[in-house]
């Protein structure tokens, strides 16, 4: 393509030079640079009453900086944090002093330093000209000889055995690097595809800890549950299951408990025995990203993602009504223990949460 | 650099020997004078939008100064404490030591909350200032060469500063984080093949397992913070090599650079612009409360809150996930989640590709090998504005539907109907908006067209003998006009032929064609400044509107009418309509 340079009358001979691959400027297209319009003084030029106001005002900014600066240490030290902040608006009186002493002092200086360039400093406009960002052809010449030189002084090109080898070698220290670092994590053996649920674990509620009776569950209503291992102890007194290792276990293993009117209930074939009197288990991790989901809309029976919105109708098998989700939820099989309290008939019998490749 | 500028300087004000010699000691060791005389008064234009990038340069050393201040007190340990500090309503509550010392930081330091607050808003301003600073460069041209290099490195900034806005939300392990490392775990695992491991890798076994929050912490203290470091040095050397941009006008070329020097001027006002990007974002540490995590409380797998969100910046692919369609290919044995994997691992890919290369896009298309240092008005690139807006509709329909729980409870509509609508209008919405914008600008290079040719309007209205109404238009100053015509021109080539010139198949025929068709489109509709020829014609005709105003009396001009120039004859059009005169033709506004 051919476009025209700027008109640039001023600098003709500039405008030659710098332009690389481009036809010639056409010379005062159509209108002739009228040049940089001359120098307008400010008032604090001319009048020295406007030059020492101004002067007085961004030392008078300066001055209320270092004010700012020593009531930040004030109140440092006069409000207290921790216990018993003392509340402005909601929030602790120590942060809104501290925020907005330090806030002001640093203000202060950044509205001096700028007004004492626009009112004091020189506005007089200086041309600097540019250059090419290419270097000389000369120098293009020098920098290609001397790479030639050295290229041709180490004998790398006449030496394939020495290249070759050298590769080979840098090509080698990747194995290192990469293999260092194995360790980052174990390999994947199936972990994602079970939980802790068993046949016969208890499901219990998810503050407390108490086992669940049919009788407990109302219709209509839903029970954040997890498995009663995670509020067992091992016999010398220390949880199961604590910190990581629950957090770990949890994430596959929180359960919903909802019950519906058993007409209202269609299970998929092979579930017809997977609930207990229009009580049904759910695992509460999304098929879609894996965040736990509990918004439950008990007339339509949709439970509904909070984070992407995913929707699955647990009176149709925890089926994907809308929103981004692949997969059902899955269904865990309940029945009712020799004490009537809700257990597991078996683990999940699909992985629970997010896809990953090997899940089939 | 700022050591030597003082030395230097200092050594130049006479009778400060001591500085001249601390000045002159240091320079027999680094010898960094011929350098400085060089750049001490180095010369930046002034324009406000100028500022935009050095709101992201300040902010960003924000960011390092409070984030130092964190790390002395945050512990980066998964270890499950129970916490037994300030805040009443989480004592007695078993959490991670990350957990604990961020709420040990926000009750138990003074000034510990205001620093987490400051750190946490410079991120969202850190990321938002290089979004808009990379939208200016691109609207005004300032990507081309010789500062393509730039663009790149500006690009990476950006997708490693979002990055690190990410590692650094995920520290705190309160629920909302986790929940999004969760779901960054989701992600992982949609990766065809490698997923699985490059899940268990990355979170040392089944997630969230206790490798995560300090392997985190490394990348966003360490990491990504140096290499971050070292582009930002690279971005700024090279603006300091190319010499910064200007906007045409009287006196400023592309051969030049008209502005202010480093030393005082911009010293001051750079200088002094840090103070107000710390002090501004301070004000907002201590006023505006930002990410509570003591509300949110410990990360626990099994709770979520409703209308979990991440920061600002992750929003747009959390949108696409949100309103892709649920996807999901079983192929022997093996699960490809196109859900999650199209949306939140290819889409950002793609995006950030595009947006890399966009300069070499457009060069590729104008055929441009020029080196340009004058900033081109949006409007004077119509295409390239409109593909800008393009991007930007599609980005914000897909931020817009991250929201779009909050949409449908705040404003009572229906979920599913805002997701379809979002489905249709993120492809729908960037061709309007770029046929929107297009038309757009060509309308404004119209009207500057007519300003240049016509005059701009005076405001002032002009009442013939005859009741006819007129506003009156004069001429620009030159100042303006020159400012206006200061643009390339659009010429384009003739399409290529089969054959070239000595009758040979053109084998790259295909390819130039498909160019030729592209820059066709790119440029076809702009509308050209006038030529020295049209200018003069124009302002002849007003000229000689003017010379009547000389007698004083009636007149026959060459537009065939004549008037009584009671109205001191000055030129306006409607003078025609007073009834005494041949109208045929004529409009009241001639040519407006």
């Amino acid at each position: 393509m051919t476009t025209h340079q700027e008109p640039e009358p001023g600098n003709d001979e500039a405008v030659a030079t710098t332009a690389h691959g481009t036809t010639p400027a056409v010379v005062g297209d159509p209108i002739a640079d009228p040049g940089l319009p001359p120098h307008e003084p400010r008032p604090t030029d001319v009048d020295p009453h406007a030059e020492r106001r101004a002067e007085r005002q961004v030392a008078t900014l300066f001055g209320l900086s270092t004010l700012f600066a020593i009531l930040f240490v004030v109140s440092y030290f006069v409000f207290d944090v921790g216990k018993n902040p003392t509340v402005i608006a909601g929030y602790g009186a120590s942060n809104v002093a501290l925020g907005v002493t330090l806030g002001l002092a640093l203000l202060l200086i950044g509205i001096g330093a700028i007004q004492w360039a626009r009112k004091l400093m020189s506005d007089v406009e200086i041309v600097e000209m540019r250059h090419p960002a290419s270097s000389s052809e000369q120098d293009r010449a020098d920098a290609v000889a001397a790479l030639d030189q050295g290229i041709s002084d180490s004998g790398i090109a006449r030496r394939p055995l020495l290249r070759n080898s050298l590769i080979g070698a840098l090509a080698a220290l990747g194995l290192p690097a990469v293999v260092a670092l194995r360790d980052l994590g174990p390999l994947p053996r199936g972990d994602l595809a079970v939980t802790v649920w068993k046949k016969g674990m208890r499901l219990v509620n998810d503050v407390a800890g108490t086992p669940i009776k049919p009788s407990d569950v109302e219709i209509g209503q839903l029970i954040n549950g997890e498995p009663a291992v995670f509020f067992e102890d091992k016999p010398n007194g220390e949880p199961k299951f604590e910190g990581t290792r629950l957090n770990d276990a949890k994430t596959k293993a929180a359960i919903i408990i909802v019950r519906m009117k058993p007409e209202d209930i269609t299970p998929p074939k092979g579930r017809e025995n997977w609930g207990v009197e229009g009580i049904l288990c759910y695992s509460k991790i999304c098929t879609h990203v894996g965040c736990p989901i509990s918004l439950w809309e008990q007339q339509t029976h949709h439970l509904l993602c909070p984070c992407h919105q995913s929707t699955f109708d647990l009176a149709d098998g925890g089926k994907v009504i809308f929103g981004p989700a692949a997969r059902s939820l899955p269904q865990l099989p309940i029945m009712v223990d020799s004490e009537g309290y809700l257990v597991a008939q078996s683990d999940f019998t699909e992985p629970v949460g997010p896809s990953y490749w090997e899940r089939g | 650099m700022s050591t030597t500028t003082n030395g230097r300087t200092a050594a130049k004000a006479p009778g400060n020997d001591k500085l001249a010699e601390a000045a002159t000691w240091l320079d027999d060791r680094v010898g960094l004078a011929t350098l400085a005389k060089k750049q001490i008064r180095k010369v930046f234009p002034d324009h406000w939008s100028f500022m935009l990038g050095e709101i992201a340069l300040w902010s960003f050393v924000v960011l390092l100064l409070t984030g130092t201040f964190l790390t002395l007190w945050f512990k980066p340990s998964m270890t499950e404490v129970t916490y037994n500090g300030s805040y009443d309503l989480l004592r007695g509550v078993k959490m991670s030591e990350a957990y604990e010392s961020a709420l040990h930081l926000s009750f138990d330091v003074r000034g510990g909350l205001l620093m987490r607050q400051i750190h946490h808003w410079a991120a969202n301003l850190f990321i938002a200032a290089m979004l808009v600073h990379l939208m200016r460069i691109f609207l005004t041209g300032a990507f081309r060469k010789p500062r393509e290099l730039n663009w790149v490195i500006g690009s990476l900034l950006l997708l490693l500063g979002t990055l690190e806005g990410f590692t650094g939300y995920s520290l705190p392990d309160d629920l909302l984080s986790g929940t999004g490392i969760r779901a960054a775990d989701g992600f992982m695992l949609a990766v065809p093949v490698v997923g699985t491991y490059v899940s268990f890798f990355l979170f040392g076994g089944q997630f969230p397992g206790d490798d995560i929050i300090p392997r985190l912490f490394t990348a966003h203290i360490l990491l990504l913070p140096g290499i971050l470091l070292a582009l930002i040095g690279a971005h700024m050397l090279l603006l300091v090599f190319h010499k910064h941009t200007q906007w045409p006008g009287p006196g400023r070329t592309n051969d030049n650079v008209v502005g202010y020097p480093l030393l005082p001027v911009y010293t001051a006002k750079a200088g002094g612009f840090f103070f107000i990007v710390f002090g501004a974002t301070a004000l907002m540490g201590g006023l505006f409360t930002i990410n509570p995590v003591w509300k949110f409380g410990p990360y626990d797998p099994s709770q979520v809150t409703a209308g979990s969100q991440p920061d600002w910046y992750m929003g747009w692919p959390d949108g696409a996930l949100r309103i892709m369609p649920n996807w999901e290919t079983h192929l022997w044995g093996f699960t490809l989640s196109w859900n999650v994997f199209l949306p939140i691992i290819v889409l950002p890919g793609v995006v950030f590709t595009a947006v890399l290369l966009l300069p070499f896009l457009e060069a590729w298309i104008t055929g441009d090998k020029r080196e340009h240092h004058l900033l081109q008005r949006p409007r004077n690139a119509p295409s390239r504005t409109a593909l800008l807006v393009a991007l930007m509709t599609f980005y914000g329909i897909l931020w817009e539907a991250s929201g779009n729980d909050l949409i449908a409870t705040h404003f009572h509509l229906n979920l599913n109907y805002i997701t379809y609508f979002n489905r249709i209008m993120v492809f729908v919405g960037p061709v309007l908006a770029f046929i929107i914008t297009r038309r757009w600008c060509i309308s404004l290079q119209r009207a500057d067209r007519d300003r240049l040719l016509h005059g701009y309007e005076s405001g002032i209205i002009m009442r013939s003998p005859e009741g006819a109404y007129a506003e009156k238009h004069l001429p620009i100053s030159v100042d303006e006009a020159y400012t206006l015509t200061a643009r390339d021109r659009v010429e384009l080539p003739p399409p290529p032929g089969e054959v070239d010139s000595n009758g040979v198949a053109n084998r790259k025929a295909r390819g130039e064609g498909l160019r030729w068709r592209v820059r066709n489109f790119w440029f076809s509709h702009d509308i050209e400044k006038p030529t020295r020829t049209e200018l003069e014609e124009a302002h002849h005709h007003a000229e000689h509107e003017l010379s009547v105003r000389d007698d004083g009396h009636q007149h026959l001009t060459e537009s065939g009418y004549t008037g009584d120039y009671e109205l001191d004859g000055t030129p306006a059009d409607g003078h025609q309509f007073d009834g005494r005169h041949d109208i045929s033709g004529d409009e009241l506004r001639k040519g407006h």
